[in-house]
């Protein structure tokens, strides 16, 4: 980086930041299938769906992210705009 | 008969102090005056105490107390005092005036029992807050405290309209449940509170105040208006149906907003809209459990969101700069904040342990027991979209993502005390949770922890987080960019001046164009008379200015002459 001195920092090693995803990864199969063990209460009937909030949580933040990329085409303007 | 002293008159008295000290003695000031006022408010007041002001033959009630009334002003006490530790570096007296004045009227707001009292204080909030916008001393700030000052005192106005048509309906000015049933009366009210709550459309004033004011001053502010409103809506139109669809709205779209925002300080206004969102819902849905989940979410807000804009208005401290464009790689030099900033992110995004997690379940609680099923599907995209913008991307934009190269130092310790206090505050709600349960207003019996709840809202939020790794990895993240993106500040400061300024051509154009008719119609008419006989005498050609002078002068002269010699009489 800056310097040959610079010290190396937890996430500079790749090996670290494989280490963490591999452990969420790990977690997010777990959630998964503690659905299929835990008993969940039932409110709605949607939610009767297998791992219903793991599917949501993910559909619904892809579907947000995607919107709002869309959104830049018609709302996003130049820094400055109402400076002008 | 004062019996007990309001307490926002001890504020008041620290703002006096404030302004004439200096160093050591001013930083206890601004420590012990929260401390002070919460210990008094615990120790000496109870429900039902009552304060009657009579002025001019009017009764101000300036202190009413209900647990609701209670609850809040515990709460603006942990603020000022954490908004207080992270501001003790400043030097600049009118900032800690501004900031004691604000705080004061928060809690003079909350105890006000009638509509005048509330609409004093009402202003007050908006005069004493707009200075620590205007402190930061750019331009752009003072442009933003004057938009931002306007929509306050137009909130004010209609607030005080709505009082008085109300006086006139039913002969009273008592703050109690006044509900939109009261008429014209009781929509200005609402429109009142909307505007201070951010209501769709009337929330820019919000998202354009908040990032210009200065490092300490948005902790300050993101503490009180907003929950002032809510606050307020509480009390006054606890269960109108609207509330509902208007919080659900207030939740959904700023996060779009929010993911493609580059300021930092502006993704965390927007998600401050999202989560009164939550809260405005709550007091729609109206139930016992519905309003406590909506005032205890107000609670746990004021602290996480505190946090949030404490860490990263340490960055803009110690950086400068607080675009995610521009950022990057500071959990080397900042690791402090970073671990603390990540607590307040978890506490927003309602991981269990954690103190949005015990307040916002009640709400989407609430909204199950009232079977709004769609909305509630609409609330829980919300949920799992405030851990995607607040959770994730502040602290991964500002402190991991790729390094910007940017060394500095950790903030400075007074802020990480600050910090430290709202961090641990986050935890021990999030934890012990029975502790906030007992100050909620409305008896209802309602544990946050069950295997249902934590499953559901770790599988929600673990696979929102999933999808952003996901996107990031396939590159379909949007990047930070520099921009500016349109929201409804866009009527007033591009349509309006815009349409203002195309009515002003156009009225030039049409004195331009009937000026030369007119000059045309009168170089036409004379053209005529100077083709007609009469023009050829000596006295109807058009003489010269200094000539007529000249004439006139001769004329007078030989009055004067006339006059003197006595040839006049």
């Amino acid at each position: 980086m800056s310097g040959d001195k610079e010290k190396i920092y937890l996430f500079d090693r790749p090996k670290n930041v494989d280490r963490l995803l591999k452990g969420f990864y790990a977690t997010c199969i777990l959630l998964v299938l503690a659905d299929f063990i835990l008993h969940r209460h039932i409110g709605f009937d949607w939610e009767k769906i297998p791992a219903f909030y793991a599917i949501y949580g993910f559909v619904a933040c892809v579907l947000l992210v995607v919107v709002a990329k869309r959104m830049r085409n018609v709302l996003m303007r130049k820094e400055g705009y109402y400076d002008d | 008969m004062m019996t007990e002293l309001p307490p926002f008159l001890l504020y008041f008295i620290a703002a006096l102090l404030v302004a004439a000290t200096r160093g050591l003695p001013r930083q206890l000031i601004l420590l012990a005056t929260p401390v002070v006022t919460g210990l008094y408010l615990w120790q000496s007041i109870e429900p039902g105490a009552h304060v009657v002001y009579s002025l001019m033959n009017y009764d101000l009630t300036l202190l009413r107390v209900d647990k609701l009334s209670l609850l809040f002003s515990y709460l603006f006490c942990i603020a000022s005092f954490f908004a207080g530790i992270f501001s003790l570096h400043v030097k600049d007296t009118k900032q800690h005036v501004a900031g004691l004045m604000y705080a004061g009227s928060a809690l003079g707001a909350v105890f006000s029992g009638d509509l005048i009292t509330l609409f004093i204080f009402w202003e007050l909030l908006a005069i004493s807050s707009v200075f620590l916008i205007w402190a930061r001393g750019t331009e752009r700030a003072l442009k933003a405290g004057m938009r931002y000052l306007v929509f306050q005192v137009l909130s004010g106005v209609l607030l005080l309209a709505g009082a008085l048509v109300y006086y006139h309906q039913t002969g009273s000015l008592a703050f109690d449940h006044i509900g939109l049933d009261a008429g014209v009366a009781g929509w200005l009210i609402f429109i009142a509170f909307g505007i201070k709550s951010a209501f769709p459309f009337l929330h820019s004033w919000l998202t354009d105040g908040y990032p210009e004011a200065t490092v300490t001053g948005t902790v300050l502010l993101s503490a009180f208006t907003t929950k002032v409103a809510v606050y307020s809506l509480a009390r006054g139109f606890a269960g109108e149906e609207i509330l509902i669809y208007i919080g659900v709205t207030m939740a959904c779209f700023p996060i779009f907003y929010a993911v493609i925002e580059n300021d930092l300080r502006k993704v965390l206004a927007y998600s401050l809209i999202n989560q009164v969102g939550f809260m405005v819902t709550g007091i729609g849905i109206g139930t016992a459990l519905a309003l406590n989940g909506a005032v205890a979410h107000a609670f746990s807000d004021v602290i996480f969101k505190g946090l949030l804009f404490m860490s990263m208005g340490a960055v803009l401290y110690r950086v400068g700069n607080i675009n995610g464009s521009d950022l990057g790689g500071l959990y080397k030099s900042m690791p402090k904040t970073t671990v603390l900033c990540i607590i307040g992110a978890l506490s927003i995004s309602a991981f269990p342990l954690f103190s949005g997690f015990v307040s916002k379940s009640m709400v989407m609680t609430a909204l199950m027991q009232e079977d709004h099923g769609y909305l509630w599907l609409l609330m829980l995209f919300a949920s799992a979209g405030v851990f995607h913008h607040a959770g994730i991307k502040i602290p991964y934009f500002a402190f991991f993502h790729h390094d910007s190269g940017i060394r500095t130092q950790e903030a400075p310790r007074n802020m990480l005390v600050a910090m430290g206090v709202a961090a641990a505050l986050c935890i021990f709600i999030g934890t012990q949770p029975q502790y906030l349960y007992a100050l909620l207003p409305w008896e209802v019996k309602y544990w946050p922890y069950d295997v249902t709840h934590v499953l559901a809202q770790t599988q929600l939020l673990f696979f929102s987080a999933l999808a952003f790794v996901w996107l990031n990895k396939r590159g379909l993240y949007p990047p930070e960019l520099r921009s500016v993106n349109l929201d409804a500040e866009w009527l007033y400061r591009r349509l309006l001046p815009t349409g203002a300024q195309r009515i002003l051509n156009l009225l030039a154009d049409i004195k331009e164009s009937a000026l030369t008719k007119i000059s045309v119609q009168t170089q036409r008419v004379q053209n005529e008379f100077s083709k007609s006989p009469i023009a050829k005498y000596h006295l109807a050609e058009s003489w010269q200015t200094g000539s007529m002078v000249f004439w006139i002068s001769a004329i007078l002269g030989a009055f004067l002459l006339l006059e003197i010699f006595g040839l006049g009489h």
